[in-house]
Parts: structure tokens; C-alpha cells; sequence
């Protein structure tokens, strides 16, 4: 190990760090030790393997707190047209996935609806852009707009979200229970 | 309340700081500790512990539930107002009765813990810091930090790069890539928008966003969908609280590993020990209080639900303490 500047009043730190993330292919699951506890409290799993069992584009909960969720999504080719009557945000956990955007002439949601819903057909209305997602990048799904998800390989996305419909619950499977 | 109604001593002592008081609380601090006292006890806090501790106070406004600074001093939320206590979720201050507790206006501790603060906080110490990247907290007075103490408190409305809301962070708004960061991808995303929806069509990178983070322990909010709050951080040695929960919150590891160690909320008995790496996801009950250790400064993504009528419900059992029916 090298050693970079010393550190005030003690050792030295690396000369330099290795972030660690992980991805579909490389992950290392931690988990709870119970002292005094039930583990199907903490409701432990992992977005990647999650994500590695599941088909594409299942909307998989992952968290939840009362209504809202987050939802773990296999990228992997071309994803339905989707649409929430409220913002959603889209992080990239792993691969490359492009978003495409189009303002819905009217929007088949109530105002005050929850969750994303799928959209029949081609979406009609104003397309609005196009954002092209990496590893660690964030995108907002604007309220009234209809989305939808491209990704040449496979990949991971964490939605932030309301449970919708199509929210998949697995907690089971998922989850440690021991 | 403003700065000037604080109450705290007409001079500073012998190590130039000043004491302060709130109700029947007593501050002041020396060279090595801090000094609390209150009418059924007193209590002593190596003062880089206690600076650190009341710099996350602050800066979160009391955040979600309760705010221990140890196993006997701290304050618990009531959004208004703050209680203020010794020995409250100390089974032994219970049993033997010396727990003490007052409430106070959110503004007058607030601007109580602002002036302790500022005035026991040196100029080559950052209580946000994590060790290696700050001088000590000790010694008598030498000067201030201002800058480090009141840092403004970052909330996107919407998100982070639309336009409008908070900006990404970058070289030139003063956010250099942290040191143990500097292996971390800082492209931005390719953004390409359709004349007129230039307000809707956002994306940035958010990890980029949090290796040029400048705290530690310090969530800030990054996207809000209604009250659901995406609030990242990053984190280095030992969070300097141990946060009591008032509803469920849930962490998912974005980078490197934590370990979390987590007790009854009221007791302090131990109940689990969380180890979470790189993707895990795991949901912190209600009535647990936990304290996270970070070996190399890791993203955490901590995820908050900031309904207003949560607290009430689970504390009167309306709702349960954890989130997930199997």
C-alpha cells in the first residue's frame, strides 16, 4: 500500500481509493445479523438480485412506505409506453438505457391518480426529448408524460415512485426472513 | 427568537468560550469536553463528539424523530417545537428517575444551538467533516469557522438539474471531486429536448453529484414524487448521532459498505447489526435508533416519507413499526 499526505494528528491515507459499486454480474449481498429482532423487519434484499431474477420490465417493489415505492426494473430491450398523473425519477444502477419522452395530448389518468399506468399503442401527443441514462444517472418522468425505456443490454433501474397497478410484490422471495 | 435573545454568559471564560443556557439547561465547554447540566444531573461530551453531533442537529432542523448525541443527551422533534432531554432513552436515567426533559419553541433552541455552535466551533475545525480532512476540535478558543457551520441546507423541490431547482455541483461552484471519490464516472447524462420542454426533459448524474459532496452524514434532498424524498449522502468514520425514529425509513447502499448498529429506540438494548453493501436495500423500523460506521466514505441513499401524520399514527399504534406484512 502507498501512502499519500499525512493526516492531521494521525497515519496516513491511500494514495488513492476504489469506489465500489456493483452491477447485474457483480454483487455482493451484506445482510442483518439478528441480536434480538425479527429480520422480516428490515425487509433486506438487493436491487441486483433483484433485478438479476426478474423478467424485463417487471416493476418489482423493493421499499415501501405506506404508498409510495421503489421499484427495482430489469432494463433489457424495448420497454411498454408508461404514464403517471405525478413525477417519477428513473436512476440508472447498471448499464445504459435510453429514456423517450411525449406530452400527452390527454392523459388517461385521473389528477389525483397513483402509480404509473401502461399505454396503449403509440402515445399521442408532442414528442417532448430524448435522455440517454449511464450508471449513476438520474432522469425525471414528468406528470402527464408518457415514457418509455430502451436498453441494448441489460441493465438495472431504481424507480422512485407511487405503487401503481402493475407494482410487483415479492417480499418472500426477496427479502431475508432469518 | 434571534441570535440576540440567546441567553449565554456575559464574557467568555478561561478557555474564551462562552456558556450558554436554555431553560434549566446549562452549557459550557474547556479545552477536551463539554459541560451539561440540568436540575437532576449533568453530564460531560469529549467536545469534538458534541460539536459534530449539534452540527447534524442543526443543520437537519431536529430531522425526523430523535436526535441522541449519546446514550443520555439530546432532543426529539415534534415539528414546532423540540424537546431537549437528558436520560430519556436511558433505561437506567428511567429507572432511577433522573430523566429530564423540556420543550421548547423550534426558533429558541434552534437559535441557542446556532450560537453554541458557532462560538465552540475553531477555525480549522469542520464538525461536517470526517477526521482526516479536519483539524482537531480541542484546545482553547482560535478563532471560528462560520463558513463550515452554516452551510446552506440543499432540498430540490423537483430535481436536481431542472431548471429552476437546486444545480448539480461542479469545479467552478466550488465542489471538487472528494478525495476518495476521484475513481467515480463525472459524465453528464445526454440530454436532448424538443423546443419548449426544456423545464421537463432533466437528467443529471447522481453520483457524480455525491462524490463532489462536501459533508458527511448529511442528507440532502435530491427529488421529491409528492412526500416521497430521495435524500443521498455520503458517509466516512461514524455517524455523530444515533438517530431514534418516529417512522419507517429505508437506506439503499449506492456505493462501498456500511454497517449499521441498531437499537430499541427507548432502551438502547442492541437488536441488530445491518451490514448493507453496494445495492442492498433495507428498511429501518420505527421504533429503532441506529448508528452507522463507514470504513472508506461511501452514497448512501436514504429514503424518507414526509407525511406530517406519520409520527402520530405510529405512535399510536395506527400504524405498525415496520413496513412489510409477508
Amino acid at each position: 500500500m502507498s501512502s499519500g499526505k499525512a493526516a492531521v494528528g494521525g497515519g496516513t491515507e491511500r494514495s488513492e481509493y476504489t469506489t465500489v459499486f456493483a452491477s447485474l454480474d457483480n454483487y455482493d449481498k451484506g445482510g442483518v445479523e439478528i441480536i434480538n429482532d425479527d429480520a422480516r423487519h428490515y425487509a433486506f434484499s438487493n436491487l441486483f438480485e433483484v433485478a438479476a431474477k426478474s423478467k424485463p420490465w417487471e416493476k418489482v417493489a423493493v421499499a415501501k412506505n405506506l404508498e409510495y415505492v421503489l421499484e427495482a426494473v430489469r432494463a433489457e430491450g424495448v420497454s411498454e409506453w408508461r404514464t403517471a398523473a405525478h413525477d417519477e425519477f428513473a436512476v440508472c444502477m447498471d448499464g445504459e438505457v435510453t429514456v423517450d419522452l411525449v406530452k400527452l395530448d390527454a392523459s388517461p389518468l385521473a389528477a389525483d391518480a397513483q402509480g404509473s399506468i401502461a399505454v396503449e399503442g403509440e402515445p399521442a401527443g408532442k414528442k417532448m426529448g430524448r435522455i440517454h441514462l449511464k450508471r449513476g444517472h438520474q432522469a425525471l418522468l414528468p406528470a402527464g408524460s408518457a415514457y418509455r425505456f430502451t436498453s441494448a443490454a441489460p441493465g438495472v433501474l431504481m424507480m422512485q415512485t407511487i405503487a401503481g397497478p402493475d407494482t410487483q410484490y415479492r417480499w418472500a422471495e426477496i427479502c431475508q426472513t432469518a | 427568537m434571534t441570535v440576540a435573545d440567546v441567553v449565554r454568559s456575559t464574557a467568555p471564560n478561561s478557555e474564551g468560550y462562552f456558556e450558554f443556557t436554555l431553560g434549566e439547561f446549562h452549557f459550557r465547554r474547556d479545552e477536551y469536553f463539554v459541560y451539561i447540566s440540568w436540575p437532576t444531573g449533568s453530564h460531560m461530551m469529549s467536545v469534538d463528539a458534541f460539536l459534530r453531533a449539534m452540527q447534524r442537529d442543526v443543520a437537519w432542523d431536529f430531522f425526523y424523530g430523535t436526535v441522541n448525541f449519546d446514550g443520555v443527551f439530546g432532543t426529539v422533534n415534534h415539528y414546532g417545537t423540540v424537546d431537549i432531554f437528558a436520560g430519556r432513552f436511558n433505561d437506567s436515567y428511567r429507572k432511577a428517575e433522573l430523566d429530564y426533559s423540556e420543550n421548547h419553541e423550534t426558533p429558541a433552541i434552534r437559535e441557542t444551538f446556532k450560537s453554541i455552535l458557532a462560538d465552540w466551533t475553531n477555525a480549522a475545525f469542520d464538525p461536517f467533516a470526517s477526521p482526516h480532512e479536519t483539524g482537531a476540535a480541542f484546545g482553547i478558543k482560535n478563532g471560528d469557522n462560520d463558513s463550515a457551520v452554516t452551510r446552506r441546507r440543499i432540498a430540490a423541490s423537483r430535481m436536481v438539474a431542472v431548471p429552476g431547482d437546486e444545480e448539480i455541483r461542479t469545479d467552478e461552484s466550488g465542489f471538487p471531486v472528494n478525495r476518495m471519490f476521484l475513481d467515480v464516472d463525472q459524465s453528464e447524462p445526454v440530454v436532448e429536448f424538443e423546443p419548449g420542454f426544456e423545464g421537463e426533459v432533466a437528467a443529471f448524474n447522481l453520483f457524480a453529484y455525491l462524490s463532489r459532496s462536501d459533508v458527511t452524514w448529511n442528507p440532502s434532498v435530491v427529488s421529491q414524487c409528492k412526500d416521497s424524498l430521495f435524500c443521498p449522502t455520503t458517509e466516512e468514520y461514524i455517524l455523530p448521532i444515533i438517530h431514534g425514529n418516529d417512522r419507517v425509513e429505508w437506506f439503499v447502499q449506492l456505493s462501498d459498505e456500511i454497517t449499521w448498529a441498531v437499537e430499541d429506540r427507548d432502551t438502547g438494548a442492541m437488536r441488530s447489526r445491518v451490514t448493507m453493501k453496494a445495492g442492498d436495500v433495507a428498511a429501518m423500523p420505527a421504533d429503532i435508533r441506529h448508528q452507522g460506521y463507514s470504513p472508506k466514505r461511501s452514497m448512501l441513499l436514504v429514503w424518507e416519507n414526509n407525511s406530517s401524520a406519520i409520527p402520530d399514527l405510529i405512535a399510536s399504534g395506527k400504524l405498525p413499526t415496520y413496513p412489510i406484512e409477508f
